[in-house]
């Protein structure tokens, strides 16, 4: 039983890989990713990593992949232009020849790592595995996994969080607006009724930092530092 | 089942992705055949931590679920900011990282 389920998960990973790499739509190709990752979520739970598996499906299958369709779709859905085409046209002898080089280095690569891997002469590669520890199981679960990473991987699992913290930040520095839109640096100032009922010095932010003469002085030419530093 | 069809499935994983790496041009493509190799790599992991019987491998595994979730923000980040710049999506185009 564990063996078909393997044989139905492993082709479904490898037709998922390879739609990844031969759909031209990239839409599509994401849709071949998500089927990847379901299907190698399966054999995670042969494997016994519940956990990985379960944060496969959550994190990879969900989060990710609901990132890349927004990317896909606000990116990949303009049309190339014809002088585009004309180009692509013209490259296309090198395409050939970039896919012949693709291929050889691929099949190098897979007959380097079957070499590897059937000829390393360890013995526990052609075993199921280890053998269970009598009692309740306890490899793989949640509880297993959290205990290892608020032990003896905690500084793994700070590393991991700062990483991510950086990484938000530069995306966002990385997609933000630079400058604003074109048809955003001509508008004025913006005013809220609020700002003509409100007396003057009577506590705005700007008012507070910069005082209240300069502030005032300085909301004439509003726009321009608006335009420019305000960007996010 | 043997360990060895687990690490068979992940070598052939890996090169598909490494084909898809060198040969797609969309860097939207490239960054999910990024994602089928760091795969790939992961099925290794989990399978020679249940080889062991050690929860090592796992852990391991999902740190570079973690890693390969921030390049996927960063590379996306990317993407979306040449396309502001009305530049070309496409790697061959893009040669200079000059901005």
């Amino acid at each position: 039983m564990s063996a078909l389920l393997f044989f139905i998960a492993a082709i479904g990973v490898i037709a998922g890989a390879i739609g990844v790499v031969t759909l031209s739509n990239p839409f599509y190709s994401v849709l071949a990713l998500v089927g990847h990752l379901l299907s190698l979520a399966v054999l995670f739970l042969l494997l016994r990593a519940e956990f990985v598996a379960a944060a496969q499906v959550v994190v990879y299958a969900g989060a990710v992949m609901v990132l890349y369709v927004f990317v896909v779709a606000y990116v990949g859905g303009e049309e190339q232009s014809l002088d585009e085409q004309l180009t692509r046209r013209a490259r296309s002898r090198g395409a050939d020849g970039r896919k012949l080089a693709g291929t050889l280095f691929a099949g190098a690569l897979l007959v380097e790592l079957f070499i590897a891997l059937l000829g390393s002469g360890l013995k526990a590669v052609s075993s199921v595995g280890a053998p269970y520890a009598p009692g309740p199981r306890a490899f793989g679960t949640p509880a297993y996994i959290g205990n290892l990473l608020l032990t003896r991987f905690l500084l793994v699992f700070e590393a991991a969080s700062l990483l991510l913290l950086i990484a938000a930040v530069g995306g966002v520095v990385l997609a933000r607006r630079r400058g604003g839109l074109e048809g955003e640096a001509d508008e004025g100032p913006r005013y809220t009724p609020l700002d003509i009922l409100r007396p003057l010095g009577t506590g705005t932010m700007t008012e507070g930092v910069e005082g209240l003469a300069l502030a005032h002085a300085r909301s004439g030419e509003h726009d321009d530092g608006d335009a420019h530093g305000g960007g996010w | 089942m043997n360990i060895g069809w687990y690490l068979a499935v992940s070598a052939v994983v890996f090169c598909v992705g490494a084909f898809g790496v060198m040969t797609r041009r969309n860097p939207l493509v490239v960054l999910l055949c990024l994602e089928l190799m760091l795969n790939g790599a992961n099925l290794a992991l989990v399978a020679f931590s249940r080889m062991w019987g050690n929860g090592d491998g796992q852990i391991l595994a999902l740190v570079v679920m973690t890693v390969a979730a921030c390049e996927v923000c960063i590379g996306l980040g990317m993407i979306v900011a040449i396309h502001r710049r009305r530049l070309p999506i496409d790697v061959d185009e893009l040669r200079e990282l000059q901005g």
